[in-house]
């Protein structure tokens, strides 16, 4: 924790973050909108979106059961059990939905997304395309950095979805809780833009961040194994931070 | 010769008195060299002699401490990004693995460069790639991805890459190396037809003496950061200098030292007391 705290450490860390804004700004400046970009980029988000399903939708579902074990256990010390469906809804729309997801995507497509540019550095291709007049901040980053933008609140959704089968799955066929009071409950207590609204805004902020630093940590690793390997390990770990940091952020200006 | 950036009357490329530092080792030092137009020239040197830097040099992706680089009479280290990029349009460069993206077949990659600077019909773009393919022999492995290809292959399928936009000048960065005599033999052909038929300006780094007189009109020797001889490549081997003879003759040692500077070598092993 001293260590952490070292002059030269917070310096360090601070240089990163301006070199990684910096990065960001040039790759938001040379944005363009063409058929290939749009065609590109609908690419990626089959490749880090609609490859990411699977572990989404277990993940999403049994979080929805764990945590409707454990509120409706606690909620029915108190002869409350019937609600709840407010606070899963609650918990998974404006929290847990998108920092599980973003993280999650982290995981699975964040770190391929680092690893994939890291490796085009060390063989040469991002060099290739730049000798041929091509800029690779505008074929390989931008894409990408689009993609995890349109796929995190895509998958959001699709994580709560199965996260409230989860809770169905306990509540309703295991514990007896009555099908019309579980949706009953969760429709007058969750709104449409405060709630699920918020969460969405989240998650598209999440995924923006989550592709930001793949983009970033592959752009800049060193171009050899040693360094594609720290760029995967450096994208989970900055991005969970984010993450983690923008969500109470977020929440605070959202409330 | 094709109207371009280069002409007839000048030295295709020009390097003048470069000087370039890389990671705090002196690479070039008062370099100073001139390709001829129309011909293929190769540059030759040991392992450390720089010959990649003078490529990256011709390219723009690197910019020397002090001096001049020339393409034609375009002083590239003056150029602004996208002054450099209407140049690069006109210069086709093979890198030494080939570069090819991988996540595109052979036939993407070299309709790579066209789709994105004409805006010519995909019909015509793909009669082009296939002639480009043909020329290469590899119009038949349009359809695979590189990583179905052999070393070699994905070379002459990043050459009809190169090759694509028609330049004025082609840079193949060591071409040869790690490849089985068959496939150094036609990549010295190829080399050698591309430049007779289109006419183009070809630089060669390499260090594969062997080939180089099947197809170089011109060779140059470099070592330790300067330009040890050029000329005709068959009087390379009369020129008397030391370091010519230990290149050409492939000797361990020489004037180019086998062993890295080191400490002594009986105080590394016996300590310092011992040694004296």
């Amino acid at each position: 924790m001293i260590e952490a705290l070292h002059p030269n450490r917070i310096g360090s860390a601070v240089r990163s973050l301006g070199r990684a804004v910096l990065f960001l700004l040039v790759a938001l400046k040379r944005m363009r909108c063409s058929v290939f970009h749009v065609g590109e980029t609908m690419r990626q988000v089959y490749y880090i979106g609609v490859r990411s399903l699977v572990i989404i939708m277990t993940a999403g579902f049994f979080v929805g059961l764990v945590l409707t074990l454990q509120t409706y256990d606690t909620l029915n010390r108190f002869g409350a059990g019937d609600s709840v469906s407010i606070v899963l809804s609650l918990a998974l729309f404006k929290e847990l939905g998108p920092v599980l997801t973003a993280i999650l995507f982290a995981g699975r497509a964040g770190t391929s997304v680092a690893a994939e540019i890291g490796l085009m550095k060390a063989t040469e291709q991002l060099d290739a395309l730049d000798l041929m007049a091509i800029d690779p901040m505008e074929r390989i980053v931008q894409p990408r950095l689009l993609a995890g933008l349109i796929a995190v609140p895509l998958l959001t959704m699709i994580f709560n979805a199965m996260a409230l089968l989860g809770g169905v799955v306990y509540a309703v066929l295991l514990m007896g809780v009555d099908s019309n009071v579980f949706w009953g409950n969760m429709q007058n207590a969750v709104g449409l833009w405060d709630d699920f609204g918020s969460g969405v805004v989240k998650a598209a902020v999440f995924g923006l961040v989550a592709s930001w630093m793949a983009v970033f940590y592959g752009w800049t690793c060193k171009p050899t194994g040693e360094g594609v390997a720290l760029a995967t390990t450096q994208t989970v770990i900055a991005t969970a931070i984010s993450v983690l940091l923008l969500d109470f952020v977020l929440s605070a200006l959202m409330l | 010769m094709q109207q371009g950036i280069i002409k007839p009357d000048m030295p295709a490329i020009r390097l003048e008195n470069v000087r370039m530092v890389r990671s705090g080792t002196l690479v070039l030092d008062d370099f100073s060299l001139e390709i001829p137009a129309g011909k293929v020239t190769a540059v030759m040197g040991p392992s450390g002699s720089g010959k990649t830097t003078v490529l990256k040099l011709i390219t723009g992706q690197l910019q020397p401490d002090r001096g001049r680089v020339f393409i034609g009479d375009i002083d590239i280290c003056a150029l602004s990004k996208p002054e450099l990029n209407r140049v690069r349009r006109h210069v086709g460069v093979l890198l030494q693995n080939g570069a090819l993206l991988t996540d595109m077949t052979c036939f993407d990659n070299v309709a790579l460069p066209l789709r994105e600077h004409t805006s010519l019909p995909e019909s015509l773009i793909r009669k082009l790639v296939l002639l480009k393919l043909q020329a290469v022999g590899l119009r038949g492995a349009a359809e695979f991805y590189p990583a179905q290809l052999s070393g070699g292959m994905n070379r002459r399928i990043a050459t009809a890459r190169a090759l694509a936009l028609d330049p004025d000048l082609m840079l193949y960065d060591e071409p040869f190396a790690g490849l089985d005599p068959i496939s150094l033999a036609a990549g010295a052909r190829l080399i050698k037809q591309i430049n007779r038929v289109v006419g183009i300006t070809s630089l060669v780094i390499t260090h594969d003496v062997a080939e180089v007189s099947k197809f170089a009109d011109y060779a140059c020797i470099m070592a330790n950061g300067k330009l040890a001889a050029s000329g005709l490549p068959k009087d390379l081997a009369a020129d008397g200098n030391e370091v010519i003879h230990q290149f050409l003759e492939g000797l361990p040692d020489g004037p180019v030292p086998f062993h890295y500077p080191a400490n002594d070598l009986t105080e590394d092993f016996l300590g310092k007391e011992c040694s004296q």
